[in-house]
């Protein structure tokens, strides 16, 4: 197996209290509040949603953001298994980690956005079924790849309780579970772009694009490697392990290289539907575009070079423009480059309450929290005095 | 309706002897003739056999019952207007006995209806008014002596068809409202049949002659569904074909006798209009040949249910109807949408306030990673210089 020539993970120890992981649960509690007034009074009690903006930024973030920000395990996933590459196996565990959450709460992020979730069973059961939709698609593909990810994450909790017999059987079908892992986020992180174009004339035209799948895919991707570089500076910083640059340093020449493929895609897409122009007239629109460009540009200049590629600062906010891009992306192609009811009535306008702002904060600090609880008691960060001397 | 000469042969005898003998003009009688066969839900066409039946003036024998009843029934005939009652009476058919509309009283009354039953016997036919008691023996409602009971199975005995009009005969009606004092009972109740019926308090009087019209001209009764209603009238809810339909569907409710929807023509269901768990004609038939407006929602006040058992005069006036196909939803879209507010300053400061604190946490550690990788490089660079010797020994310091 390829794992056996790193140091095998192992769980990082320490308290658990700290001024961090209070923050995160005084920010969840914030967020429990708010989602009781809204179970018991209704979306119009806590959200500014309305007809023309039945998506705020509960779908946008938490669910169509917060999933491309969880592509980090499918992403090195690919990597390793599909490509290989078993040089990058300790990362795999702690960007599967993040993407469990990620994915579990962007699925928990749906229901809140529901208006009537007690009916949300019917997108399961076969006879009331819709396969014509997208949303369907999405529905399910997420569904299933969460329970994936939750087996493919299972060793690491049967390691913990010394549960080897369980462990060994789910080895024994782990082979299948990563291929579904693999497939599934392709399916569905595309079939997110596709929602885009369903909605046809309401977007704005600088995103909407019979393409608009293939970017979200080739984001997704490159998000993922954004996501592990980002995570893994931060866990290094934050536990003060050695930094894992001999791993991100290659890992992010892979990102880069779909970076740029989704830029030959995106630019020349723009240029032959010939809504270049849009991008020159003054407005909202234009601006938003420029500047989600320039976050997907930025990491190929500032890491372009090898030896930029060395520097953990440079990868880190490479890391972080990446991901920036890869959220206006989103965000502007469903709210910002969204209108509808055009005319007399002077048109929808949204912008999100405090309240929905917080139960996004709070929806990030589980993930936080989480992910600190996992990695100080659960084996997932490699064990970090071998790699010392590594 | 097209040409009428397509239909009738306007000129012949037997049409121009109506004309005399009901004094109305024949258009006005054709159109009689239609309407009743529309009301009946025949096919295009079948005017001219009802208006030949009625022409041909076999002049059927009518015995008509009076039980426990307020008469509403024939007063209500009595306003039809084409042709009046009075017409019908002297022309159609042949009312032997009547009660209240028979010159005759007392024994030469009773007489005139034993003659009429002895003279047309199978032939005649029986119209019962009114419920029939049967609590006591039956002793609360006598005519000439006789009990009610014993009259009707006397008369229903030898008749060619039964009729029930009005909610009383056909299936107790007001008389048999909780605690029915007297076990006022329906027409088939104490025939121990079904019998065709025209509930209704009163009912509809096109109702009542279209299906004695039918009766004279196919020589049978219309189509009748499990109650003994004809289909033709009670096939359908009040509610279906309803004018403030619309008003239901946009839940637009009158709420109080009244109130700015109530003035406004609103569906009644919340006053507790009972059309939703009705079957009856009103709502397409227009009542008492005074205009298409003339019944109790069409003046404002809510169904009361008279034609169905078990809803009229049995659950109270205002209460809320029990919906027997679409009920309606708890809420209903707003007319004007709510098309969103721009930014609080409490969601932008929070919004701000997330991309800030962000933003300075990663330039922070953005900082802070470039300086260790400085120093690192420093550390290489000064390691390299001084040769692998000077590195273990550097190590070695540093380890101590």
């Amino acid at each position: 197996m390829a794992n056996n020539q790193h140091a095998a993970p192992a769980p990082v120890g320490g308290s658990l209290v700290s001024a961090l992981t209070l923050t995160c649960g005084v920010l969840i509690a914030l967020m429990v509040a708010i989602l009781a007034v809204r179970f018991l009074f209704g979306l119009g009690a806590v959200t500014a949603l309305n007809d023309g903006y039945p998506w705020g930024i509960w779908i946008v973030v938490d669910v169509v953001i917060g999933s491309a920000f969880a592509c980090g395990g499918f992403s090195v996933a690919m990597l390793v298994y599909i490509f290989n590459k078993g040089e990058y196996h300790p990362l795999v565990r702690p960007a599967l980690l993040a993407s469990l959450f990620g994915y579990t709460l962007a699925g928990a992020g749906v229901i809140f956005d529901l208006g009537r979730w007690w009916n949300v069973w019917n997108m399961y059961w076969p006879t009331s079924i819709n396969p014509n939709s997208v949303m369907f698609e999405v529905a399910v593909c997420i569904s299933l790849y969460v329970v994936v990810m939750w087996i493919e994450f299972s060793p690491v909790v049967f390691e913990q309780l010394g549960k080897r017999e369980a462990k060994k059987k789910v080895g024994k079908a782990m082979f299948f579970i990563i291929a579904l892992g693999t497939v599934l986020p392709m399916m569905h992180q595309s079939s997110l772009g596709t929602m885009l174009v369903v909605m046809g004339a309401q977007i704005h035209p600088l995103w909407q694009t019979p393409l608009q799948p293939l970017l979200y895919l080739l984001t997704a991707i490159a998000m993922g490697y954004a996501v592990v570089l980002f995570e893994s500076c931060l866990t290094s910083s934050a536990y003060r392990r050695k930094l894992e640059t001999h791993m991100l340093t290659p890992l992010a020449k892979v990102m880069l290289g779909f970076l740029a493929v989704y830029l030959v895609v995106r630019i020349g897409d723009v240029v032959v539907r010939g809504a270049l122009p849009k991008a020159f007239v003054p407005s909202v629109e234009a601006l938003m575009f420029w500047l989600e460009m320039a976050s997907f540009i930025a990491p190929l200049i500032l890491i372009g070079a090898e030896s930029n590629r060395r520097n953990p600062a440079k990868l880190f906010l490479a890391g972080i423009l990446l991901m920036l891009g890869g959220a206006l992306l989103r965000l502007n192609g469903f709210l910002i480059g969204y209108e509808t009811n055009v005319g007399d009535a002077g048109g929808f306008t949204y912008f999100p309450t405090l309240a929905e702002v917080l139960v996004t904060a709070g929806m990030f600090a589980i993930e936080v929290l989480g992910y600190i609880i996992i990695t100080r008691r659960f084996p997932v960060l490699p064990r970090e005095d071998v790699q010392a001397a590594h | 309706m097209g040409n009428m000469n397509d239909f009738f042969d306007t000129s012949r005898k037997t049409l121009q002897d109506v004309e005399q003998r009901l004094e109305m003009p024949r258009r006005e009688f054709l159109q009689f003739c239609a309407t009743l066969a529309a009301t009946m839900g025949l096919p295009a066409g079948a005017e001219a056999a009802v208006a030949k039946a009625i022409e041909a003036a076999k002049r059927p024998s009518v015995i008509w019952l009076h039980f426990q009843e307020c008469t509403g029934c024939s007063e209500s005939l009595l306003r039809a207007e084409h042709p009046t009652l009075e017409k019908l009476i002297l022309d159609v058919i042949s009312l032997d006995y009547h009660e209240t509309l028979m010159a005759a009283a007392g024994h030469q009354a009773e007489a005139a209806r034993k003659s009429a039953m002895k003279a047309n016997k199978g032939k005649y036919v029986l119209v019962v008014e009114g419920a029939i008691p049967v609590k006591d023996n039956g002793i609360y409602c006598k005519i000439g002596g006789q009990k009610a009971t014993d009259l009707l199975k006397e008369c229903a005995a030898d008749a060619a068809a039964v009729i029930a009009i009005g909610s009383c005969a056909s299936w107790g009606g007001m008389p048999s409202t909780g605690p029915n004092p007297t076990g006022a009972s329906s027409v088939s109740e104490i025939l121990g049949k079904v019998v065709p019926t025209i509930p209704g308090c009163p009912p509809n009087p096109y109702n009542f002659l279209a299906t004695v019209v039918h009766f004279l001209t196919f020589g049978k009764l219309p189509e009748v569904d499990k109650l003994g209603r004809p289909k033709f009238a009670y096939g359908r809810l009040i509610h279906e074909n309803c004018e403030r339909r619309a008003h239901f569907d946009a839940g637009r409710f009158a709420m109080e006798f009244g109130d700015v929807g109530h003035r406004q023509g609103y569906c009644l269901y919340k006053l507790g209009c009972k059309g939703p768990e009705t079957y009856a004609n009103c709502s397409t038939l227009g009542f008492g040949d005074a205009g298409e407006n003339n019944w109790p929602v069409g003046c404002g006040h809510p169904c009361i249910g008279c034609t169905e058992k078990g809803v009229g005069f049995e659950k109270p006036i205002h209460q809320v109807a029990k919906m027997l196909n679409v009920t309606p939803p708890l809420q209903y879209p707003r007319i004007v949408e709510e098309q969103g507010k721009a930014a609080s300053f409490a969601s932008a400061a929070a919004v701000a306030a997330v991309a800030g604190a962000a933003a300075g946490a990663a330039i922070m550690l953005t900082r802070n990673l470039g300086l260790s990788h400085a120093a690192e490089e420093a550390e290489r660079a000064k390691d390299t210089g001084a040769g692998d010797s000077d590195k273990r020994a550097a190590v070695d310091k540093a380890q101590v």
